[in-house]
């Protein structure tokens, strides 16, 4: 695929943030700068309405919003790590890890195949783990990339 | 133990596979083998018949309506939510093999009909979502229905001018009396199969407005919304309320069968009731409804507004061409429009015409402006695909050719689906080509044809400048009018098309 499913400035690293939905907004404005997304606010809001459907917590302490929205141009991942948590409704507390995934309202199969694999990975504990223990964008985007290829 | 399982949910990007390889694994880590059906965004790839036949029992951590529900039938199943089967993998499984070894054959819950047709609802959606996915399940059924008539319809047309010889024969082939033709039928002459494929497509269309308010009422209501559903369609095509009048039956089929299905009734009557008790009375009530009480109102109110038309004949020209226009645009087929097309029409019958006489002119605007909201919505899907959904942008394909054979009907589901964005655009539109027609004094000796009867056109060049003008204007309206409302609905619609699920 031509465009990675994340770059390095797709990822935030020690977020200080208080609720979600400033999580899900640093990471859609990092979306929108690396031109993945049109228009920040318009994604923000489509997470926002998938979120009220049922929270995206899930456990190991992970939050996984997520939208198709028109305002993706390029299937996209962003990933902040927030030390202190934010709460996404999972059984097991605040999220420390936090994925955000755009999928564009209409997709191309590999694209979708490529969110649906990353996916799965995500309930593997091996491999978040490994990406909270990462420590810097760089080796975040290079291990979810390695991942998914 | 031996597992089959189907995942879904709202979104179909993440939970499904998550929830899929969850599963998969605390599956394998307990011992046994789980084999998973993600039915998520890129579609799903459904399980060898032979995998579920052998399997021991069956998982549903669905969000959605379990595509193809049958296949797994008569075997110990738990339905759980998607959500539990990604936090609790190993709870899912133990539920599994628990139900496996009690050995209970669980029974489709109520309502979920097994082997029906799908539906878009969500369960767990907002009243607001669901109203949209009961419409979309209505108008999903009916696109192919469109389709196929309305393509038969042009065909018959195209076919009829090479019967005919001429422009004339789009005219010809509806003069003809179906049955007549059918008694007698002759396989060599193309005039007579013409009426074969015209009337094929007249019969597909009669289901249109059927098909419409039944599906909405199954959305509703399962199987027992079905017949109220029909009956209430097809009496609104009956007292003449077109589409519009379709999703009132459709609604409120859906309701009262709901409502009936719900009643506690003894023992001995539960057992006919959803054979005969629920189709019955609803049916009957929706009959009233449309036949009685809608039905009276919307024929005076055709004669008020035939005769109120009568009266502006003598006014400005382009006026009454805007008005028509509009009218045509309104309701694509339905009173409205119907009052429009029969004014029109009845004018041509007037003797003595001259060959610009006003009644051609008139129905030349009515010709053109019921042309303009299906090209408009083909128009509008080819430029702005993200604006429809998937099912949409191909009904807008055969739109082309049905707004090009005056066939208005074209650009009922996209006004079913969204009944004001598209009918404020349809109007104005519609009323623009029709103005700017009367003004050209373009005219027309036929009640139809569309382009197949452009040679018959006095000044066909200032008619299809009217229609292009009308179609732009329509189709930039319903551009800006979408884009202006959350992107989000287009992309819920999507979640499940139950016909590309069934088929």
């Amino acid at each position: 695929m031509a465009t990675p499913l994340i770059t390095a400035d797709l990822v935030a690293v020690d977020l200080d943030a208080t609720d979600k939905e400033a999580v899900v907004a640093v990471l859609a404005d990092k979306l929108a700068a690396a031109g993945r997304v049109s228009d920040a606010a318009a994604f923000a809001a489509d997470v926002k309405a998938r979120e009220a459907q049922t929270a995206t917590g899930m456990p190991g302490k992970i939050g996984l919003p997520h939208a198709k929205s028109a305002a993706v141009l390029a299937p996209s991942l962003a990933v902040a790590t927030v030390p202190n948590g934010v709460d996404f409704g999972g059984p097991d507390g605040a999220a420390t890890l936090v994925f955000l995934i755009a999928a564009p309202a209409e997709g191309a199969n590999e694209h979708l195949q490529i969110l649906a694999k990353l996916a799965r990975k995500l309930v593997n504990p091996t491999f978040t783990g490994s990406l909270r223990d990462a420590g810097d964008a760089q080796s975040v985007s290079d291990i979810v990339n390695e991942a998914v290829a | 133990m031996k597992f089959v399982a189907v995942t879904s949910c709202p979104t179909g990007i993440a939970h499904t596979y998550m929830a899929a390889e969850a599963l998969e694994q605390t599956g394998k880590a307990a011992g046994h083998e789980v084999v998973v059906e993600t039915q998520g965004s890129i579609g799903s790839d459904p399980i060898d018949q032979a995998v579920i036949d052998a399997a021991d029992g069956v998982i549903f951590a669905a969000d959605l309506e379990v595509k193809g529900r049958e296949r797994f039938a008569g075997k110990p199943t738990i339905d759980v939510g998607v959500k539990r089967a990604v936090h609790e993998p190993a709870k899912v499984v133990a539920e599994a093999v628990a139900a496996v070894e009690s050995g209970v054959v669980t029974a489709p819950a109520a309502g979920a009909v097994s082997g029906g047709p799908g539906t878009k609802v969500d369960k767990n959606a907002s009243t607001l979502t669901k109203v949209r996915q009961w419409l979309m399940t209505g108008v999903s059924y009916m696109i192919p229905f469109v389709a196929a008539g309305g393509i038969l319809i042009a065909l018959s047309f195209m076919l009829a001018q090479v019967a005919w010889g001429g422009a004339e024969g789009a005219i010809e082939v509806t003069k003809l009396d179906a049955a007549t033709v059918f008694a007698s039928f002759d396989p060599t002459s193309l005039q007579e199969w013409s009426v074969v494929l015209l009337k094929t497509g007249q019969l597909a269309f009669g289901f249109l407005v059927p098909v419409l308010s039944g599906f909405i009422a199954y959305a509703i209501a399962d199987r027992p919304g079905l017949v109220p559903g029909f009956v209430g369609g097809a009496a609104a095509g009956f007292v003449g309320a077109g589409f519009l009048g379709g999703l009132v039956t459709g609604f409120a089929a859906g309701f009262l069968a709901l409502w009936i299905s719900r009643w506690k009734v003894p023992k001995g009557l539960r057992g006919v009731m959803p054979v005969v008790v629920i189709p019955l009375l609803s049916s009957f009530v929706i009959g009233i409804l449309m036949l009685v009480v809608i039905g009276r109102p919307i024929a005076s109110a055709m004669e008020g507004l035939s005769s109120w038309l009568t009266g502006l004949s003598g006014g400005s020209s382009v006026l009454l061409g805007l008005l028509l226009g509009a009218m045509m645009g309104f309701d694509l087929g339905g009173p409205v429009n119907k009052v429009a097309y029969a004014f029109a029409v009845t004018g041509l019958a007037t003797e003595g015409l001259a060959a610009d006489a006003t009644q051609y002119k008139i129905m030349a605007a009515v010709m053109a402006a019921g042309m303009v909201a299906p090209l408009a919505m083909a128009l509008a899907t080819t430029v702005r695909k993200n604006l429809f959904t998937e099912i949409e942008r191909e009904n807008g394909k055969a739109a082309w050719l049905l707004g090009a054979s005056f066939i208005s009907e074209g650009a009922i589901p996209f006004a079913a689906a969204d009944p004001w964005r598209v009918i404020v655009s349809s109007v104005v539109g519609s009323a623009v080509t029709g103005g700017i027609t009367m003004a050209f004094g373009s005219t027309l000796v036929a009640p139809h044809g569309g382009i197949w009867v452009l040679p018959l056109i006095g000044n066909a060049f200032g008619f299809l400048v009217a229609l292009v003008i009308g179609t732009l204007v329509t189709a930039a309206i319903v551009i800006v009018l979408k884009s202006m409302r959350d992107a989000r609905a287009v992309a819920e619609e999507e979640v499940v098309d139950p016909i590309a699920a069934t088929a």
